[in-house]
């Protein structure tokens, strides 16, 4: 069971790698490009932020609505310090810089984020996230001189990686691909290390995982703070691909987006959060081409809706139900 | 493992077939022009966004989608006033939908943008709606990027002027909201007022302000001589409601957002506070030319009965004004959008179009217009009260007269940067 696992995963992994190259033999050119930066390239990101939300929901059992602020607080500190970003803030850093300390201030925006909602759970926790979310967003949206307010900062075109231009599909994809499989495997690989095992158990019982000798206050902190990191993973390939941040991607249209993309995908598992953000980008996307333009968000909702009715833990547990299903028919 | 032909699978592969069908095929080489329309048909700007689209739709009907002997197929999309939704859809308008030139978007952060967008394209044209940041073509211009309508500090033309030199006001007070778009348009107030040697004093409120009454009361008790409001929306309802509530009795002057229809038909006391307001902006309700007075015909018979306003709204004609330069440019190259569009951004540049307001508009060399401002005041005819044209500027450019370098290097308009720079 176990090795059949690994296989499909290294199956798909290599699926998705070989995707740029597989997709221009059924499509036009054009349009392989356009699947592969905007729907794929997109759905990753946004499923990296989601994935960070997933993780603290699945493992920890916080549902955070703060995880799209935190992946703007990355966004916004590169675009802040990255050399060529329009208007100028601070600027003169190297991107090699400047996107390790957008995923400091992202780290340090989770953990902060940890330590203000340690005693709160369930409802109040939703709350007490959505309000720093939307607290930040206020204050950014409204500061002029660290921010730009709301134009928000424009011209971060991103690095060249090993000489390659990141502006280019390929190379962006691939990025953003290899950045959701690391984050990804360190999900899976931390889940079984005594710290993830201390987190499940204090989304199981707190008071006795408390009882036993463990912080809780803590390790629910901690927890956090990697939630904050992998957002801000995501906050800073966002920010590239969007070439500039403004307020509203932090906004609550985006808060609600990330929290629609974890509960459509599944909140079982972290792979749910890339299952929920294809799903979404491609529904955003083609939805006004597919239903009327002027009342496509109808028909968004309506698929939302239908997936978390026929199956409450989202589309990976429409997976599980079909293959109970299937098996059951076989026998 | 052994590989297994299961239903699941057999589900999942006609899936994908199904998916690689859904998309288009390639477009032949005499195929018609694809126009991409982008709008905010959601959010804040939903209805000025509808509008605009009742306009771009009633023009094409006009020349029977057809021009230079090609039809124009319009591919409409809709944002939300966002800068990343807008992008998102621009790129599928450009890449999924095969469009040749983009017609929009609305608001400031969008146009911006869509403008560095627009700078990694080839062969591709973008082509404003009714964003008015000034930015968006003042610095870092993109080639590929045209804007045909005015922006926000270009409409307060010829006001500071008017105040200083016709009504003879040498103190105001300005009171405008804390963000991009009251800025840019209080740094064209001061640019001409200050100018000529006027004094202002400012009074910023943030946007979403609905108690306005110490700012009022310092205002009262102040030596202006009038009072410079640059609020949008319902800040805007609410500071006139309660300057009238305070027995408010300087003249009022306005920003280009304030002496608007959705004011003017809301009920309340700012009513006879706002007749007689002058304001500047690209539009008016009524303007003595015969080529607005037919467009305003052909829009109320084209839309009474679908939803329409008595008069097209100022992002609507921003739309027809840009969409007027690309049916131009295209007209003058017969269609012919070939060697990556460069013939038809060439004629695009050089274009010279008369907007719907019968404004004359030609673009500079940062492809922004420069075009016609009008000094309107708000009067009461009939049971309604009308924003009516009374002057006019003409060929009004970016820098207001300025010579660019120097207007460069005032600055971004920003609280602390108000555009009061005495010569």
């Amino acid at each position: 069971m176990h090795s059949r696992t690994v296989t499909w995963s290294l199956l798909s992994a290599l699926l998705l790698l070989a995707l740029p190259w597989l997709l221009p033999q059924v499509m036009p050119a054009g349009q392989a490009q356009f699947w592969i930066a905007n729907i794929l390239g997109r759905a990753i990101v946004f499923g990296i932020i989601a994935m960070s939300l997933t993780f603290l929901a699945t493992y920890g059992g916080f549902i955070s609505l703060a995880q799209m602020m935190v992946a703007g607080v990355a966004g916004y500190t590169l675009a802040v310090f990255a050399e060529g970003a329009v208007p100028r803030i601070v600027g003169g850093l190297g991107y090699g810089a400047a996107i390790p300390l957008g995923l400091l201030a992202a780290t340090a925006m989770g953990l902060l984020v940890g330590a203000i909602s340690m005693r709160t759970r369930d409802i109040y926790l939703l709350m007490i996230t959505l309000a720093l979310a939307m607290g930040v967003f206020r204050f950014i949206e409204t500061n002029i001189a660290w921010f730009n307010g709301y134009e928000g900062i424009r011209n971060v075109v991103g690095p060249s990686v090993l000489g390659m231009d990141f502006r280019n599909t390929f190379v962006f994809y691939h990025v953003a691909l290899g950045t959701a499989a690391l984050l990804y495997i360190g999900i899976i690989y931390l889940v079984r290390t005594p710290f993830g095992l201390v987190l499940q158990g204090i989304r199981d019982n707190p008071r006795r995982v408390a009882a036993l000798g463990y912080s809780v206050a803590l390790h629910r902190t901690a927890a956090f703070g990697v939630a904050g990191f992998i957002a801000g993973c995501g906050g800073v390939l966002s920010t590239i691909y969007n070439i500039g941040i403004s307020p509203g991607t932090i906004g609550l249209g985006g808060t609600v987006n990330v929290l629609i993309m974890s509960v459509i995908g599944g909140l079982g598992h972290p792979i749910g959060a890339f299952i929920g953000s294809l799903i979404f980008t491609v529904f955003d996307t083609f939805a006004a081409t597919i239903y009327d333009r002027d009342r496509f968000n109808t028909l968004i909702g309506l698929v939302f809706l239908a997936i978390v009715l026929v199956s409450p833990d989202g589309a990976i547990g429409i997976g599980v139900r079909l293959r109970r299903l299937l098996a059951a028919s076989r026998r | 493992m052994d590989v297994r032909i299961t239903r699941r699978a057999t589900l999942l592969g006609g899936a994908s077939l199904a998916a690689g069908a859904l998309a288009a095929p390639s477009i032949a080489q005499n195929a018609p022009i694809r126009l991409g329309g982008l709008t905010t048909l959601e959010g804040p700007f939903a209805t000025g966004g509808q509008d605009a689209y009742r306009c771009v739709q009633m023009e094409l009907e006009r020349v029977n989608h057809t021009v230079g002997g090609r039809r124009i197929e319009f591919v409409r999309e809709s944002s939300n006033a966002q800068a990343d939704v807008a992008l998102a859809r621009a790129r599928k308008l450009i890449e999924q939908d095969n469009v040749d030139i983009i017609l929009g978007p609305l608001s400031g952060a969008e146009g911006i943008a869509l403008r560095d967008y627009s700078r990694t394209l080839t062969g591709k044209t973008i082509v404003n709606g009714s964003s008015g940041a000034s930015d968006t073509t003042l610095r870092n211009p993109s080639p590929n990027f045209f804007r045909f309508s005015t922006d926000g500090t270009q409409w307060m033309a010829g006001l500071g002027k008017h105040v200083h030199q016709t009504m003879g006001i040498r103190e105001v007070a300005v009171t405008a909201g804390d963000y991009a778009f009251p800025y840019a348009q209080v740094f064209g107030f001061n640019l001409e007022f200050c100018r000529l040697g006027g004094r202002t004093t400012h009074y910023w409120a943030p946007l979403g302000t609905t108690d306005f009454t110490s700012q009022i009361a310092q205002i009262n008790r102040s030596n202006a001589g009038a009072v410079v409001v640059v609020h949008g929306g319902t800040d805007g309802l609410a500071f006139m409601t309660q300057y009238a509530q305070a027995g408010g009795s300087k003249p009022l002057i306005g920003g280009s957002i304030m002496a608007d229809q959705t004011m003017l038909s809301a009920r309340g006391p700012h009513r006879r506070v706002m007749v007689d307001m002058i304001s500047g902006g690209p539009i008016a309700d009524v303007i003595d030319d015969p080529t607005w007075n037919d467009f305003v015909a052909r829009y109320r018979r084209r839309w009474a009965n679908e939803g329409g306003f008595t008069s097209p709204s100022i992002h609507a004609v921003n739309y027809a004004t840009n969409l007027y330069g690309i049916l131009h440019a295209l007209k003058a190259v017969n269609g012919d959008l070939s060697s990556n569009q460069q013939p038809f951004q060439h004629a695009l540049a050089a274009a010279e179009i008369t907007a719907p307001t019968g404004a004359a508009v030609k673009l500079d060399h940062n492809r922004q217009a420069i075009s016609d401002i009008f000094l309107n005041k708000i009067e009461e005819r009939g049971s309604t009260a009308q924003v009516v044209a009374f002057g006019r500027t003409r060929a009004v450019n970016q820098t207001l007269g300025l010579p660019e370098q120097q207007f460069l290097t005032l600055g971004s308009p920003s609280r602390d940067n108000t555009g009061c720079i005495a010569s």
